[in-house]
């Protein structure tokens, strides 16, 4: 039997960057806070041995532990068998403290304004006509200036270090970054320099790899970066990403209002006529089981998770692909990162060991809706950017199209390129497809015993266009930057494949919208069936933009935050 | 003295420690520089050592019972990161060490991954991912015995005493599932793993048994756990040589 304990205002169910800057928010204001997290606890001092790229990078030491079912089943297509996600490959699931907060990059983007309403600015531009059969894009119940504001506050949290984008459709920010970008290096320069020449419009990524030192309105101090190029999946031992632990975990801490659980993996979210009374969780160390009773459930597990624990806890209608109908599970999509180029300079040699997570440059020019695709049969678009994330020697072996796989000349090939190859990638926007979605596995359990979500997913021709248009600009600009020889991503996907890594960016599931018929929250990430829970996540998202996720999970999470507190004094429905 | 060898000196880490604990000194939250103040690490005097030429203690098997297999994973180890006139191959580098240990620990025995059943190794596609049954130690054995066999029946020799030209070709074989592995798993899998854990073992830190004296890093002009100037170099045009440290160091 659970043993029931008493009652807290709030109960946040994971605590990574969502759950972060909930409580964060929540107990400045003075709410009392429990944080249920299923990981293990962490401080900086536990990035120590940080600089270990097989145990960090190869062996993934901060993703969950795949052994108790913290994976996916996978398929192509709903007449076929999903099988497990069984190694880690083409998406990464952080655990414990800080999430994947703790380890991701820091490429910090808002989305586009017209990412929130994109299926209105879609007719508006085309008509409904140039959505192809099956794509389900939706608006997300929010406009470009109520979103901002949070956007803001995000960015002064975690002392974001950018410029201004120079593209003339760019919204002018209304406040600078609060840190100048990083550093120009010879590899942004060029990227620039070419760019510029054909007509693009480059800046510097955005980064939340402090530029310099700085003290948060919070009052947290953090070192500048180093640029010690272990920074995508590791911890930073200086404090210079913004990660949950060193920003919004403390911060919570030191109100005195948060008690945080670790080792907690939350089961159920239990629930009736509407409200939910609170979370059933299991102690993983001592399997025990506890109901942790609450006023206000938050739910911040990533995609995956939320979805999954709203179809265990059965909240919300699941998702039928067959009728269109019911809501959670519905809109997966995920990043289309196919196409690129990598140039190899026969004569150059760049400090490529050197970089940070977010260190590059990048054009907006192809993304949103910014360019015409009357012609084109894809709609959004992708950026374009050149990365310096620092070439760790096992990742990093890349070699001209015809060089063998392996052996002498693989070996040869991959020396002399070592500091002598560049990357540029296109990060291309996920639109929604019917038939792209998550429902509960049948066969797979994880070890509780409860089914493992189950991940129906392919590409579409409106990826593999997409993938091709940016990987003919990624080498056109590698060209102009010189390149001697150029291998060209993307010309010729095919099938999605689980094994390859390509980023850590799924949404949907629990989306958002003004019409609860396509959305499973409300714009204030209430949720439609239990005006108690707010869900908060990538999961909310009614399609993916070709920016990196967080900064727009971060902006919902503090907008959720101020829902809370409104539910708080008025109750009920927040729209 | 050409202008590479002029590398930039080499300060130990716990200099940047030092620097970097005075930036932090109003943090709240400091990251790591904050919290070694008050530890060992930050120690005042550096006692210069000698290097001296060490037992290798780490060549010695942990998984293989056999040094036959051993010596069968560094002749096809070797072909895949042959010695050349840029520096050693696998085998000098240690690798067949560094694929014995990790085949003894969670990577070889599939320790923190999904891997329970029902397994439809048939009906899977590829881009679903690894479905075999079969853990990673024991593709690796069923791996040897199909390179052990090939070379008995093509040439009558051991693997390992074949020439390169006749290794290179069972070896090609094997990637392109032209031959058959023992087991549920494709042969191209057995390759795939073994050419990941040869490239792992040429450039993995040390401590994990390849990668010796850090030359797989020199030979790439990488320099390992040693980033302590990175952030004066990330912008310079001019190429700068690192000497390589071990994460070793960072314990001392
Ligand atoms: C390698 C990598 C690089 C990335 N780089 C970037 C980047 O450059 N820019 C960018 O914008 N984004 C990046 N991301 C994505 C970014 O990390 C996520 O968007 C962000 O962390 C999401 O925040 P979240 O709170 O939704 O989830 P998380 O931060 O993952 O937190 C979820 C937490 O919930 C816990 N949890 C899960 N299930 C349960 C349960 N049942 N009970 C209790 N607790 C549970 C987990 O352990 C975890 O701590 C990257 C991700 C990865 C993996
Ligand atoms: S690159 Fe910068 S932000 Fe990233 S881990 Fe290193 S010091 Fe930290």
């Amino acid at each position: 039997m659970a043993k029931t304990l008493p009652k807290v205002d709030v109960v946040v169910v994971g605590v990574g960057w969502g759950g972060g800057i909930i409580s964060s928010e929540l107990t400045k204001a003075g709410l009392k806070v429990v944080g249920l997290e299923k990981g293990k606890p962490r401080t900086t001092a536990d990035y120590f041995m940080s600089h270990d790229e097989l145990r960090y990078s190869q062996r993934y030491e901060s993703m969950a532990d795949m052994a108790n079912g913290r994976t996916v089943t996978f398929r192509h297509d709903m007449k076929k068998r999903a099988l497990p996600y069984r190694e880690w490959g083409s998406f990464l699931i952080g655990e414990g403290l800080g999430g994947s907060g703790m380890h991701w990059n820091g490429q910090t983007y808002r989305f586009l304004p017209e990412d929130f309403q994109l299926k209105s600015e879609i007719i508006k531009k085309y008509g409904e006509k140039k959505m192809p059969e099956g794509m389900q894009v939706e608006d997300w119940g929010i406009t470009w200036d109520e979103i901002e504001p949070y956007f803001e506050k995000w960015e002064a949290m975690a002392g974001v270090s950018g410029e201004q984008d120079p593209h003339p459709a760019a919204v002018k920010r209304k406040k600078d970054y609060p840190n100048p970008p990083m550093k120009e290096t010879p590899v942004t320069k060029m990227f620039k320099e070419a760019a510029t020449k054909l007509g693009y419009h480059p800046y510097h990524m955005p980064s939340s790899n402090l530029s310099q030192q700085y003290t948060n309105p919070d009052g947290i101090a953090r070192a500048a970066c180093q640029y010690c190029a272990f920074c995508e999946r590791f911890g930073c031992e200086f404090g210079a990403k913004a990660d949950p632990v060193v920003t919004v975990i403390p911060v919570a801490q030191k109100t005195g209002n948060f008690e945080l659980r670790t080792y907690s993996q939350v089961t159920r979210i239990l629930h009736k006529d509407g409200k939910a009374s609170g979370v059933l969780y299991v102690d993983l160390k001592t399997g025990e089981e506890f109901i942790q009773e609450a006023d206000v459930v938050v739910v911040t597990t990533y995609v995956i998770e939320n979805t999954r624990l709203l179809l265990l806890s059965k909240l919300g209608v699941p998702y039928d692909p067959t009728t269109g109908k019911g809501v959670v599970g519905r809109n997966y999509t995920y990043q289309v990162y196919l196409g690129n180029a990598y140039g190899f300079f026969d004569d150059k040699e760049f400090n490529l060991y050197a970089g940070a997570g977010a260190l590059g440059a990048q054009i907006d020019d192809f993304n949103g809706l910014r360019f015409d695709h009357s012609d084109l049969n894809f709609l959004h678009g992708a950026t374009i950017h050149i990365t310096q994330l620092g070439d760790r020697p096992i990742l990093n072996n890349h070699v001209p199209e015809g060089t063998p796989a392996w052996g002498e000349d693989f070996k040869k090939q991959s020396l002399k390129y070592a500091n002598s190859t560049l990357v540029i990638k296109a990060q291309g926007a996920s639109l929604p497809f019917r038939d792209n979605y998550l429902d509960l596995d049948p066969t797979y359990k994880d070890a509780v015993g409860d089914p493992l979500l189950r991940m129906t997913f392919n590409w579409k021709e409106q990826d593999r266009a997409l993938s091709k248009f940016m990987g003919e600009k990624a080498a056109e600009i590698m060209k102009a930057m010189g390149a001697n020889k150029v291998n060209q991503g993307g010309k010729n996907v095919k099938d999605y494949d689980i094994r390859n890594y390509q980023s850590t960016h799924m949404n949907g599931g629990t989306t958002m919208g003004n019409d609860p018929s396509m959305s499973v929250v409300n714009p204030w990430l209430q949720m439609w069936d239990a005006e108690n829970v707010f869900v908060v996540g990538a999961g909310n998202f009614q399609h993916n933009s070709g920016y990196n996720p967080t900064a727009t999970v971060a902006a919902l999470a503090y907008r959720a935050a101020e829902g809370i507190l409104k539910y708080r004094e008025k109750g009920g429905s927040l729209v | 003295m050409s202008e590479k060898d002029k590398a930039v000196s080499n300060p130990s880490r716990r200099n940047f420690v030092k620097t970097g604990a005075a930036l932090a000194g109003t943090a709240i939250v400091g990251g790591i520089v904050g919290n070694l103040i008050g530890g060992k690490q930050v120690v005042e005097k550096e006692t210069e050592k000698v290097v001296e030429q060490s037992v290798q203690y780490t060549s010695a098997m942990m998984f293989f019972t056999d040094p036959n297999d051993l010596k069968v994973i560094e002749a096809a180890a070797e072909r895949i990161y042959p010695e050349t006139e840029e520096g050693p191959g696998a085998k000098a580098l240690g690798v067949a060490y560094y694929i014995d240990h990790q085949l003894a620990g969670a990577w070889g025995n599939n320790v923190k991954e999904y891997h329970v059943g029902p397994f439809y190794e048939t009906e899977a596609v590829p881009e679903q991912g690894y479905q075999t049954r079969m853990k990673r130690n024991e593709v690796f054995v069923s791996g040897i015995e199909l390179l052990r066999n090939e070379a008995q029946s093509r040439y009558q020799k051991k693997f390992d005493e074949l020439a390169k030209e006749e290794q290179i070709a069972i070896l090609q074989d094997v990637e392109a599932d032209k031959v058959k592995l023992h087991g549920t798993a494709p042969a191209s899998y057995f390759f795939r793993l073994l050419k990941q854990a040869t490239i792992e073992g040429v450039y993995a830190d040390p401590m994990y048994g390849g990668n010796k004296d850090m030359q797989g890093w020199k030979m790439k002009k990488y320099p390992g756990a040693n980033t302590s100037q990175y952030a004066k170099v990330v912008d310079q045009d001019k190429f700068v040589e690192i000497q390589p440290e071990s994460l070793n160091k960072h314990m001392m």
